[in-house]
């Protein structure tokens, strides 16, 4: 029978006999096409989330052994390739495989409960963009394991990384490997901008939305046309390397210069792409526990994206010792300081939130609000780096590794396990011991400060970053022991979050569908979801539909209990960009095998180039055009052709 | 702060003189930001705050109180130190970008994996010399600093004198420094260059000019004639072994791409700034200079027992 | 009493309907992206040039007579295409398979010529940077026209089997858009490579 071109769709309530046809529809098949098939966004989610952990504990214990290596003026644990690559590993590791992953993660999982939607716009985009990310991450550790990791710093200057200076495959693996992961970062970014633009529920006009939405997708319109500029910086370094190119060698003509600037074009909106989603999630969960609205809801959305805009225009920092002509230093200075402005919005915003609210005191709430003095300490330590003749004396010393510490860890990874508190109970069903909380927040807080407050001091006092040892007499000894003592003080915070989550998944208290009271949609759900998210669709009236009843300043209510009900098929509802009027049915995919296949020929193809094995590369491409083609074949179910 | 070498917040040079103050009321600035912060945080949340998440419901949810000048008054209040900032960067940047018109002195430095190449300019070319990794200035005057990069990119960091700038291949990046103190200033690479780049150290001597001038006779003198038979053994394992890299002005050792030992010995550091010079180390760095400081691109020299002590008979006339 | 927001919309389209749906949405920021590839190819290219020494051009006057006509060619394939496009839209099934077997042989012959151009070259890739520029970038280029055609390819067989109307067509407009971008693109580095050192860049 002919699918109709057109249809009014059914309004009504939920039912016993609906939820039983939407779990068939959407229910991931079991067995192995539901495990490498999947296309659900909570599993996908959740998948990113546990590997982004596992890299960060990678990364945490790279960053143990150099902390040992380091507590003692003239440490012998290490060589000086070992601590190089170390370095180099725990970098690439961080930024790469942890910072922007676990926020993809959580986002993946979160966007369309809080859209109020069935699923992301692009399913299997989804799932591929996830396996990438692991054949990516399992590429570039091969190199590490095998002695041939990364040795030049997570970014990698030439003429250093370059073939002559460089000849083990290190280089390699790291270049094709960003390669592999720029794409995963890629298809990812497209299906947030898409997502956020077609797929939100009927009423959440664009100043509806929850923070992490405006954090995320603001992060991924940045990534999408930044990240080609690392991949090619990536790739020309490849190519230079191993056919003989010369981008960047000045011998003949190139520019060692241009690596920095494609790098850190890429680079400097990258810093604020792993952060900014996290903000938002501050900026969602820390009015909950304050019982009141975000104070300037607008102006934090609004200075979500100048920040990001801002962020473009500021790279050169990166750069200020190459010799770069005065006027153009002075440029980048400038928008270098007024880049705190828009970043110190979100800062008031908070604060104000727990003034004039009414804090509950939670872990959640402990790590959301502590993240606001991490982020000041972090901030302040940027703007002082960024006036030039400052810059002079302190880049490239530990000064810069404690404030980019500070950002990293204060403004990502805080929040972070900040969002484990909160949204557990959502995606487990069960409460976090909030006993056990209070001291995993506390040694985290205590340790990190420990480790990084110091460090300020130290690179004050002139301790060049990157080095593997240094003499007695500098001044540092004490400091460094001090650092090294809180490095593992931190580490067993970050650990507490582990067995927390390890022990509440079996024991943990029951959550219902909404622990903390709480305004948003995802609450208006079961804990976890069912795999349709919502049975019925909501209609959104305000930014806290679950609050309306208690705020009760909107001229209308939102519509939780009675809205669409979309079970024609696996179904949920397009809207309009701004306003979010339903203007579509979509239609979504079953579970497939697309993307797993596309991956591993991906994969098979990166081998062969690391290795140069012009055979196996041309078979990968065929089967990547296979598997590419496989995907994009017109299907009737999703109504991309005619039947015949 | 002599405890601290490579502390700029004991500033004993022009640059860095410029560049000191404002770093301070960077950090003053910073610092009582932070507290602010802390304070506010602290007391915002101990105010109203209830505890125990069994409560969250009996807890109402409200809205209310002036949330937005919390923001523009924080933006305007961020915005003085900020601007203040700025102004004062483009002040001090104009004074210490330099370089001088009127350098006293120009320097060439090449950055090495892992030692710098110092080589002093004269208007008369027999007035030329090059040294290495410790570099003797006047005080009192600029000297103007032409950076080129060997290999990969360094960066010539003296702290106490003057900010960082890197060596880059292909051009010629241009610093200065004007020691006001005379001192004995370290000075470190400062960006990533490999395995060594821990390891890269140099020294800034800054003297009175009358001692300046006496330094910088000396160095223009070729090495001595070796004098007793051991040095006339170490002079020929020198020419043949360590000039294949090196070179010493009066012999056959003419090599330039390790550093210049004609003088070796008016230095109080080796390799680059890694250990003193003492007759140990020197033994010790010779012999076997992988284990000082490990991949290196000085090779072990197994010498046996004798012809070491010959060369360090000779080299110890390199002063 | 504040009333409930509820919507009821009627007639909604069921899946893409002609140029509306997320499909189309998606490649447009696939397009975006690989715009922002080629713009830092280009980067590269003005960035080297303007901070290299003299003689880094190797070719002060590029020769035009393969590379002008052959740029024409490419633009008029877009036509063609979207020649080919409007034959879905009204339902001519010849006209699309015309219009996109069309593309097809004009983009075929644009690589053909490109190689044929790069053979002709004095210089090879790893003789300087700015021959190593053309080579890649001119090479990406070709990468992207390859992928571009292999897109023809699939919308001329999904025609011919008939899979598409005025209603269920979101695939060819959005492979048609693919070409597009692979032709304009080739205008920016056409314009770069070819162009700027007439007008005195790199010298």
């Amino acid at each position: 029978m002919r699918v109709a071109d057109y249809r009014t769709p059914s309004v009504g309530i939920d039912s016993v006999g609906h939820e039983a046809r939407l779990l068939r529809l959407w229910e991931t098949a079991p067995g192995l096409k539901g495990f490498f098939g999947s296309v659900d966004h909570k599993q996908i989610g959740i998948r990113y989330i546990v590997t982004a952990f596992v890299l960060l504990a990678l990364g945490g214990i790279e960053a143990l052994v150099m902390r040992v290596q380091l507590a003692t003026p003239g440490g012998t644990l290490l060589t000086p390739e070992q601590y190089n690559q170390l370095f180099s590993t725990h970098g690439m590791t961080m930024i790469f495989l942890y910072a922007s992953p676990i926020l993809s993660g959580f986002s993946n999982y979160l966007w369309p409960l809080l859209l109020g939607s069935r699923d992301m716009a692009f399913p299997r985009l989804n799932a591929f963009g996830y396996w990438v990310y692991l054949a990516s991450a399992a590429f570039m550790y091969a190199g590490f394991l095998m002695g041939n990791g990364p040795n030049d710093g997570w970014f990698n200057y030439v003429p250093y990384a370059s073939r002559d200076y460089n000849p083990g495959l290190n280089q390699d693996f790291y270049a094709l490997g960003m390669v592999f992961l720029g794409i995963s970062t890629t298809v990812g970014a497209a299906n947030f901008i898409v997502t956020a633009f077609r797929t939100r529920a009927p009423g959440m006009s664009i100043n509806r939305m929850p923070i992490l939405i405006w954090g995320t997708l603001t992060a991924s319109a940045a990534n999408l046309v930044v990240v080609p500029a690392v991949s090619l910086a990536f790739f020309l370094l490849w190519l230079d390397r191993q056919f003989g190119t010369h981008f960047f060698d000045n011998a003949h003509g190139g520019q060692p210069l241009l690596w920095q600037h494609l790098f850190w074009i890429f680079g400097h909106p990258w810093v604020y792409a792993i952060v900014l989603p996290a903000m938002g999630m501050v900026s969602d969960g820390l009015p909950v526990f304050c019982r009141r609205p975000l104070v300037g809801y607008s102006l934090v959305a609004l200075s979500t994206v100048a920040t990001m805009i801002f962020g473009f225009g500021v790279w050169v920092h990166h750069m200020f010792a190459t010799g770069l002509p005065g006027l153009g230093l002075s440029f980048f200075s400038g928008a270098s300081i007024a880049i705190v402005i828009p970043s110190a919005v979100a800062v008031f915003a908070w604060l104000a939130t727990i003034w004039l609210g009414r804090p509950v005191i939670t872990t959640a709430f402990l790590f959301f609000s502590s993240m606001i003095l991490l982020f000041v300490i972090g901030g302040v330590s940027g703007f002082m780096t960024a006036s030039v003749p400052v810059d002079w004396q302190l880049t490239d010393t530990y000064f810069v590794v404690a404030h980019l510490h500070y950002v990293l860890i204060g403004i990502n990874v805080f929040p972070v396990m900040g969002a484990v508190y909160f949204w557990f109970p959502k995606l487990s069903g069960r409460m976090l011991d909030e006993k056990l909380g209070r001291w995993n927040f506390w040694i985290a807080f205590v340790g990190f400060n420990l480790a990084f407050l110091p460090m300020h001091l130290t690179g004050l006092l002139g301790m060049p970053r990157r080095v593997y040892t240094y003499h007695e007499g500098m001044g540092w000894d004490t400091l460094n022991m001090i650092t090294s003592v809180g490095s593992f003080v931190f580490a067993a915070g970050v650990l507490l979050v582990f067995v927390n989550v390890w022990k509440s998944l079996k024991a943990g208290a029951r959550a219902g569908d909404n622990p903390w009271d709480a305004p948003t949609l995802e609450w208006a759900t079961s804990s976890p979801p069912p795999p349709y998210n919502f049975a019925v669709l909501p209609t959104v009236a305000s930014r806290h539909p679950l609050w309306e009843d208690r705020l009760g300043d909107e001229p209308a209510l939102s519509s939780l209990n009675k809205g669409l009900l979309l079970d024609q098929g696996k179904e949920t509802i397009g809207t309009s960009a701004l306003d979010a009027e339903p203007d579509m049915i979509l239609e979504m995919p079953a579970d497939s095998y697309a993307p797993v296949l596309l991956t591993v020929g991906l994969s098979i193809l990166f081998v062969g180039l690391l290795c140069k094995a012009w055979m196996i590369v041309g078979v990968a491409i065929v089967m990547t055009a296979a598997a590419l083609l496989f995907w994009m074949w017109p299907r009737r179910q999703l109504l991309e052709r005619e039947p015949v | 702060m002599k405890s601290a070498p490579l502390a700029f917040l004991d500033a004993a040079g022009t640059r860095a003189d410029t560049i000191l103050p404002l770093t301070w009321f960077t950090v003053i600035v910073s610092v009582v930001v932070c507290l602010v912060i802390a304070l506010l945080l602290w007391v915002g949340v101990r105010r109203r705050q209830t505890s125990g998440v069994a409560d969250i419901r009996s807890v109402p949810v409200q809205r209310g109180g002036d949330g937005l000048r919390w923001i523009s008054v924080g933006l305007l209040i961020s915005a003085v130190p900020l601007l203040i900032t700025l102004v004062w960067t483009m002040v001090a940047l104009a004074k210490v970008a330099g370089p001088p018109r009127d350098a006293a002195l120009t320097l060439d430095v090449t950055g090495h994996q892992w030692w710098w190449e110092v080589r002093y300019n004269s208007a008369l070319p027999a007035e030329v010399f090059t040294t290495a990794n410790e570099i003797h200035i006047p005080t009192g005057v600029p000297v103007l600093v032409r950076l080129h990069g060997g290999d990969v990119i360094h960066s010539f960091w003296v702290p106490k004198l003057s900010g960082k700038t890197d060596t880059i291949p292909g051009q010629t990046n241009l610093s200065w420094m004007q020691a006001r103190l005379p001192g004995r200033y370290r000075g470190a690479c400062n960006e990533f260059c490999g395995s060594q780049h821990a390891n890269m150290a140099f020294e800034v001597v800054a003297e009175p000019p009358e001692d300046y001038e006496r330094w910088r006779a000396a160095q223009l003198e070729a090495a001595p004639d070796p004098t007793s038979q051991p040095q006339i053994r170490g002079l020929a394992l020198v020419e043949y072994r360590c000039g294949l890299c090196h070179q010493v002005r009066g012999t056959r050792a003419g090599a330039v791409s390790a550093p210049d030992l004609t003088h070796v010995m008016s230095r109080q550091m080796i390799a680059s700034g890694t250990v003193p010079n003492t007759p140990g180390n020197l033994a010790a760095w010779i012999q076997n200079a992988q284990a000082v400081k490990p991949n290196s691109l000085m090779p072990n020299q197994y010498l046996s027992g004798d012809q070491l002590s010959d060369v360090l008979a000779y080299v110890e006339t390199l002063k | 009493m504040t009333e409930v927001a509820l919507a009821q919309p009627e007639n909604l389209p069921v899946g893409p309907v002609g140029r509306h749906g997320v499909g189309y949405w998606g490649v447009a920021t696939l397009v975006a992206s690989e715009a922002a590839l080629f713009s830092y190819l280009l980067f590269a290219y003005y960035y080297t040039g303007a901070t290299a020494q003299p003689g880094w051009l190797l070719e002060i006057r590029p020769d035009l007579s393969l590379a002008l006509p052959n740029t024409i060619l490419l633009l008029a394939s877009s036509f063609v295409a979207w020649f080919g496009e409007r034959g879905v839209l009204n339902q001519h099934r010849g006209q699309a398979l015309v219009g996109f077997a069309g593309a097809f042989i004009m983009g075929t012959v644009f690589v053909l010529v490109q190689w044929f151009e790069w053979k002709a070259k004095a210089f090879s890739i790893g003789t300087s940077s700015y021959a190593s520029l053309y080579f890649v970038t001119t090479g990406f280029h070709i990468a992207h026209v390859l992928v571009g055609l292999l897109v023809l390819v699939a919308l001329f067989v999904w025609t011919a089997l008939d899979y598409f109307s005025p209603r269920r067509r979101l695939t060819v407009s959005a492979g048609v858009l693919y070409w597009h971008f692979v032709d304009i693109v080739w205008v920016f580095v056409f314009t770069t490579y070819y162009v700027t050192p007439y007008l005195g860049f790199g010298q």
